[in-house]
């Protein structure tokens, strides 16, 4: 702020403030219903997790093979053109060990989720799960994981058919 | 291209609040007329307005540019609203200055506003929806995961500590205790107090994160000829530049922002600048994490890959060092109203361009400083460079 001016506007408003009935102030709480269609590229990737199958797609001019799948090449903008079986396996590129929910309540057990450099792809990219069946501690990067598959009955084509990466 | 010269002819600003009093149509236009009144301006002399403002889910209301418009004094002008995610306190000028610089228009008001209070239980629920709603939401994301598994990505690449990141915090905090309009300003705050603050999602802890903020800002953008008249020391606007990189965030690696870097060249390219290292004398990246303060200054090539947190431990980024960064203070100590955030580090290279920063002003007669701003799925970049 400018040394030209003294006098600033904005009230704060403390929580006393609303304690003791001084402010008013009005609510609603919007009700918003989605069903998003997966698409082609990301259908075929959810109905290959089903199958209990992590894939990615090529692109042969960039000569890129990425994962999650995606129906065009946005770097040469032209069709993909081939689907590749990847492994389930992988190496843990970054991770953190979360303690809040996103309206800040606390856990006591961290959630650990990872970016997760897919065997196979080139150059190496990742995917984004969770780390399970691991000593918070003893996370590191460059760490090799594997996919926990849930059991085939209960898959239902869905990025949780993983239930989450566990240390080789 | 024949493109005109624009410059920043006024400034206005509230205080930045947790909860603030005022809705945000009058947060807008009290930062508005305070822009306006400094370079005795009224409404009928602006030509067009341009807000910024973030998503309208903090607010729930739908277009709250159009609802916000008032407060803004854009009625039966050209007005438009621009919204590139927590870069868009820095696109809002830009947006402003393609209108002057064109020659469509010669005086152009920018304004935005962030009433972030207004979404409960926590606004970071309105980042939920950020995350691929198929491959990524199933998993329950929150907003901290990708800020969390970017720092850890940039310490892991180059092998910092937490007291190399930490040390931003502390400096920005202390600019703040500056700052009139601070939220978090401190003049007595110490590594340790950042370092033993709450882990909320490891590396990250409470006090390397910016606070939720009510606030606007507001400024005059005005042509040559206007502003030669008008304003006893125009500001320009030398140099803009913005990029986005690829929704992909988990294909790319997290430890560099290039994004920041072809915005940069774009912009320094416009102003000439062949050595940001030594014509540039003032810088306010988009801190709203301590850690994205040293990733950006890496992204504007004003530090090389890696070396950022060893300036900041020499002190080079302090207010009275080689190359001040965030003098104002920052989001880290100012405030974080996202929109009127990044509109503040312009507003900020404006008044320490002129010499009246007070007890904030950087030594030495400064004349060229960068703001830049960052968001989205930590992709967008958006740079602005302001000179005597």
């Amino acid at each position: 702020m400018t040394v030209k001016i003294d006098k600033f506007p904005g009230v704060y408003l403390h929580e006393s403030d609303f304690e003791q009935g001084r402010v008013l102030y009005n609510t609603w709480d919007p009700q918003a219903q989605y069903a998003w269609d997966a698409g082609i590229a990301i259908g075929r990737y959810l109905s290959e997790l089903k199958q209990g199958h992590l894939v990615g797609v090529r692109c042969n001019q960039c000569r890129r093979t990425v994962v999650p799948p995606r129906a065009f090449c946005e770097w040469c903008f032209r069709p993909m053109d081939d689907w590749v079986n990847l492994p389930d396996t992988g190496t843990v590129n970054t991770f953190s060990l979360c303690y809040v929910t996103w309206d800040m309540q606390y856990l006591t057990e961290p959630q650990i989720p990872a970016v997760i450099d897919i065997d196979g792809t080139r150059p190496s990219v990742g995917i984004m799960h969770l780390l399970g069946d691991v000593d918070p501690k003893k996370v590191h990067i460059g760490m090799r994981v594997q996919a926990v598959w849930k059991p085939e009955e209960e898959r239902t084509g869905s990025i949780l058919d993983i239930r989450h990466f566990k240390p080789v | 291209m024949a493109m005109r010269k624009v410059a920043v002819v006024g400034a206005g600003m509230t205080r930045f609040v947790r909860r603030a009093l005022e809705t945000g149509k009058e947060l807008s236009y009290e930062a508005s007329k305070m822009a306006l009144d400094y370079c005795d301006l009224t409404l009928d002399e602006v030509d067009c307005v341009v807000h910024g403002t973030a998503p309208d889910s903090f607010d729930g209301v739908h277009m709250k540019g159009e609802y916000l418009s008032d407060g803004s004094g854009a009625w039966r002008k050209p007005y438009t609203r621009c919204y590139v995610g927590g870069g868009t306190g820095v696109f809002a000028p830009i947006h402003g200055w393609y209108h002057v610089a064109s020659g469509l228009f010669d005086i152009c008001l920018v304004v935005c506003e962030e009433k972030m209070s207004s979404c409960q239980p926590h606004p970071q629920g309105a980042f939920l929806t950020i995350f691929d709603h198929t491959t990524e939401r199933p998993l329950k994301p929150n907003l901290l995961w990708i800020f969390a598994m970017e720092m850890n990505r940039y310490m892991h690449t180059y092998g910092l500590k937490k007291e190399d990141i930490a040390l931003v915090s502390v400096k920005n905090k202390r600019n703040a205790a500056d700052h009139p309009c601070s939220l978090l300003g401190d003049a007595n705050i110490t590594l340790q107090d950042v370092l033993n603050s709450e882990v909320l999602a490891w590396p990250v802890q409470r006090l390397d994160v910016s606070p939720v903020t009510d606030g606007a800002v507001a400024l005059v953008l005005a042509a040559e000829h206007v502003a030669r008249r008008i304003c006893d020391k125009p500001i320009w606007i030398e140099g803009v530049g913005w990029n986005l990189d690829t929704a992909y965030w988990t294909n790319r690696d997290l430890c560099y922002p290039r994004y920041v870097e072809k915005a940069a060249r774009m912009a320094y390219e416009m102003a000439g600048i062949t050595e940001p290292r030594k014509q540039i004398h003032i810088a306010e990246p988009y801190d709203p994490f301590d850690y994205k303060e040293l990733h950006h200054l890496e992204g504007l090539m004003l530090f090389d890959r890696g070396k950022a947190p060893e300036a900041t431990a020499l002190g080079i980024t302090q207010r009275n060092g080689d190359l001040p960064v965030c003098p104002s203070g920052g989001l880290l100590g100012v405030g974080n109203p996202i929109a009127a955030a990044g509109l503040m580090k312009v507003a900020e290279l404006f008044w320490q361009l002129r010499g009246e920063a007070g007890a904030r002003q950087v030594p030495g007669q400064p004349r060229r400083g960068v703001a830049q701003a960052w968001g989205d799925l930590m992709q967008v970049g958006t740079v602005a460079v302001l000179g005597v």
